[in-house]
């Protein structure tokens, strides 16, 4: 790790050496995790750092270039004095700003596929509000027709970057489902934003227990979705593979499925759930947000691919994407969203659902009004114990089978690393650690440990 | 008093529509009665929960709404809304460019197959595998090897038309009344003379014959492949309306999507009868 190497460390030497991410000690190494893990490690230490490496590595060269020189200088006066002194009479500073400001983005037309629910809205609300243009970007949001189709029309490039499931780009890093490519994850789409939804008739039969039997949609496998609503049926002591059954079914389809007595419930995306109760068709059990309070939802993802050919296009899409979440968070701007994401070329949905989605006043479906400002929330922080959580539900519902190095691929996968900088570039303040617990359904959740949190679920799939 | 054929199918044929939307009217329209509800609850909530609307929209709310659409066909606004008359011109531009090299391919496979017997029975086995996949099969390969949406939607509509084009000109071709060819073999015209001058024109019927569904089949597909890529074209926008739960709009695209059919197929008639010749 020469570049982002501390220039004013004297036991190290100031040459390159290790692998090419800079992870590893050696090429050998690199390669073997990158074997084991199939998808590409990622440099943990955060841009503006190893900018300010390159930078101090740099000028410490030029002023001494003989490192035994810099060695011996370096042990007489140490690292902080040098540093000081090295400052006086070179602005280290602006240079790491001059060069982390690394110019235009290398491609301003850029093409990001998204899902017609509100979870998308900070995507699709940067294009109406201007929120792409304030990056110098014009980014065309394009409609995708469901979750496969987003997922190979990014892998096959038609798309720059794409609304996601959060647990799809770690599926898609992993090849379940799809050919293994790294993908990333530098923003979190929205949190909470969901709900389970059930048929009118069963406006009775709000104990879970009585659920057995049923069957239920959810949007797709790789999603919140699915992994909220098993959560919470094994929570209730519902085997949900075994006791009820669980569809993927398209969201509108969802509606009408429900609409033709098909299905019983589902546990969906919002705007759907309040559709379902606009048309009369089914009530609000419970939000997502019941379940887990700051729950992650949809995500905003790129492949890496991207990340290393437009660096400077995706440091801006990610500025505006943050951008655009912190400014959906504020709630004195809900409505004026509602407004703009609801034509036709956006979400196609009438204002009164998706004002009552976003503003969190909204009728429940069984004569009452509710009002829950943070039913749908926006952070755009790609906390990395998330990633963890998710690859948790993935190994206790079969998708994954064997070991997993958890840490390894939410760091890979979720970029909180690079979004602490951009946040921090944009005034805002990050969180110093990328772990955080929290808990589900009040059992708490350690990051460090997931394989203990695994074993203590008893409902999970044998094998 | 005798009134011509014509005009009486006409009279039964307005009569069928009348009673059509009058029923479809009648069945939709609104039961009137509410459930109870505050108006702070009703002001949340959509037609259908607090008219007592049907969910199925009447024949006046289509029409309205086509009137609308039918104002301004060729709107655009922004990527992904536009006028019904851009998604059509769309969906008629990949069916007719699917649909040019499903003839391109078809006609000369179709010669080959049906003048030699050999060719005929060695490719036979392939082709009757190929024919009865559906269309919709073919898209997640497509879209997975030529990792392009919009040329894999063109891709599915050759692969679906080319197998009636390829059979019925091979069958034409092999059709052809033996004693023409060996007229023409006895004043010795040429193997590619004697194709354009004796068979083609005894063949062309049944050549267009196969055309003719398969521009049926390729319009029938070109629905279901755009609602599954989406982007643009009038399966996009069924799928987007559908998205929306209009199905006001739906049976819009539905009735133009019928009528386009209609046209693409009375144009391949009209070729058709143009080559047609008395035996």
């Amino acid at each position: 790790m020469s570049t982002s190497d501390d220039p004013f460390d004297a036991d190290r030497a100031l040459v390159r050496s290790g692998c090419a991410c800079g992870r590893h000690r050696s090429t050998a190494e690199h390669e073997h995790a990158a074997r084991t893990l199939r998808c590409e490690p990622v440099a943990d230490l955060s841009e503006q750092k190893r900018y300010k490496g390159i930078v101090a590595s740099a000028v410490m060269r030029a002023v001494f270039p003989q490192d035994v020189a810099r060695r011996a200088f370096l042990k007489s006066v140490g690292a902080a004095t040098a540093l000081a002194a090295l400052s006086e009479f070179f602005p280290l500073k602006r240079a790491t700003e001059a060069f982390a400001d690394a110019g235009p983005p290398e491609k301003k037309d850029l093409k990001v596929g998204f899902i017609p629910i509100t979870c998308a809205t900070p995507i699709i609300m940067a294009a109406p509000l201007g929120f792409y243009a304030k990056q110098g970007l014009n980014v065309e949001v394009v409609k995708t027709a469901g979750w496969a189709v987003i997922r190979d029309k990014t892998i096959n490039k038609e798309y720059d970057a794409a609304h996601m499931l959060a647990p799809m780009p770690i599926a898609i890093s992993l090849g379940l489902g799809a050919n293994a490519i790294p993908f990333t994850v530098p923003a979190i789409e929205n949190i909470n934003g969901q709900g389970i939804t059930l048929a009118i008739k069963h406006k009775d039969k709000r104990d879970p227990k009585d659920w057995k039997g049923m069957k239920f949609a959810i949007p797709f496998d790789y999603s919140m979705h699915n992994y909220l609503l098993r959560y919470y049926l094994a929570e209730h002591g519902l085997d949900p593979d075994t006791d009820v059954q669980l569809r993927s079914v398209p969201p509108p389809e969802m509606v009408a499925n429900l609409r033709a007595d098909n299905i019983d419930g589902f546990l969906a995306p919002d705007n759907i759930c309040q559709r379902a109760i606009y048309d009369g068709v089914g009530f609000l059990h419970i939000l997502s947000k019941e379940i887990w309070d700051g729950h992650p939802c949809c995500s905003f993802a790129a492949s890496r691919e991207f990340i290393t050919t437009a660096p400077n296009s995706f440091a801006a899409l990610t500025r505006a994407i943050v951008d655009a979440t912190g400014f959906a968070a504020k709630a004195e701007n809900r409505k004026q969203i509602a407004e703009a994401i609801a034509p036709a070329n956006y979400i196609n949905a009438p204002v009164t659902v998706l004002e009552q989605v976003l503003t969190g006043t909204y009728a429940d479906g069984l004569g009452g009004v509710k009002t829950d400002p943070k039913r749908v929330d926006f952070d755009p922080f790609p906390w990395q114990s998330f990633a963890v959580w998710m690859l948790t539900q993935m190994k206790r519902w079969g998708q994954i089978k064997g070991d997993v190095d958890y840490k390894a691929v939410a760091e890979q996968v979720y970029l909180a690393t690079d979004t602490k900088k951009v946040m921090a570039e944009m005034g805002l303040t990050p969180p110093t650690s990328s772990y955080k617990s929290f808990s589900v359904m009040g059992k708490s959740f350690d990051p460090a440990k997931p394989e203990d949190y695994l074993a203590s679920f008893k409902i999970r799939k044998s094998s | 008093m005798t009134l011509s054929l014509r005009l009486r199918a006409a009279i039964v044929s307005l009569a069928l529509l009348a009673a059509f939307l009058g029923a479809w009217h009648l069945a939709t329209r609104s039961s009137g009665t509410t459930a109870a509800m505050s108006p702070e609850y009703a002001r949340l909530m959509g037609l259908t929960a607090t008219q007592g609307k049907s969910a199925l929209p009447g024949p006046l709310d289509v029409g309205a709404k086509l009137w609308e659409h039918l104002k301004r066909p060729f709107y655009d606004n922004g990527p992904n809304d536009k006028g019904l008359g851009i998604q059509l011109a769309y969906s008629i531009g990949r069916v007719g460019l699917g649909y040019l090299i499903a003839v391109i391919v078809a006609i000369p496979l179709g010669f080959m197959i049906g003048m030699s017997p050999l060719i005929s029975k060695a490719l036979d086995p392939f082709i009757q595998l190929l024919k009865p996949i559906s269309p919709l099969a073919w898209m997640p390969l497509a879209l997975y090897t030529i990792k392009d949406s919009s040329i894999s939607a063109i891709f599915v509509i050759f692969i679906c038309s080319v197998w009636p084009m390829l059979l019925n000109t091979a069958f034409g071709v092999a059709g052809v009344r033996k004693e023409w060819i060996n007229v023409a073999r006895t004043l010795e015209v040429g193997t590619v003379r004697r194709a354009f001058t004796v068979i083609l024109p005894a063949a062309a019927p049944t050549i267009l014959t196969g055309m003719r569904i398969s521009i049926g089949i390729a319009w029938l597909v070109i629905v279901a492949a755009e609602m599954l890529v989406g982007g643009t074209g009038i399966g996009y926008f069924v799928w987007n309306e559908w998205n929306n739960l209009s199905i006001t709009n739906v049976i819009i695209a539905i009735l133009l999507i019928g009528l386009v059919g209609m046209l693409l197929d009375q144009v391949l008639a009209r070729f058709t009868r143009m080559v047609t010749f008395p035996e």
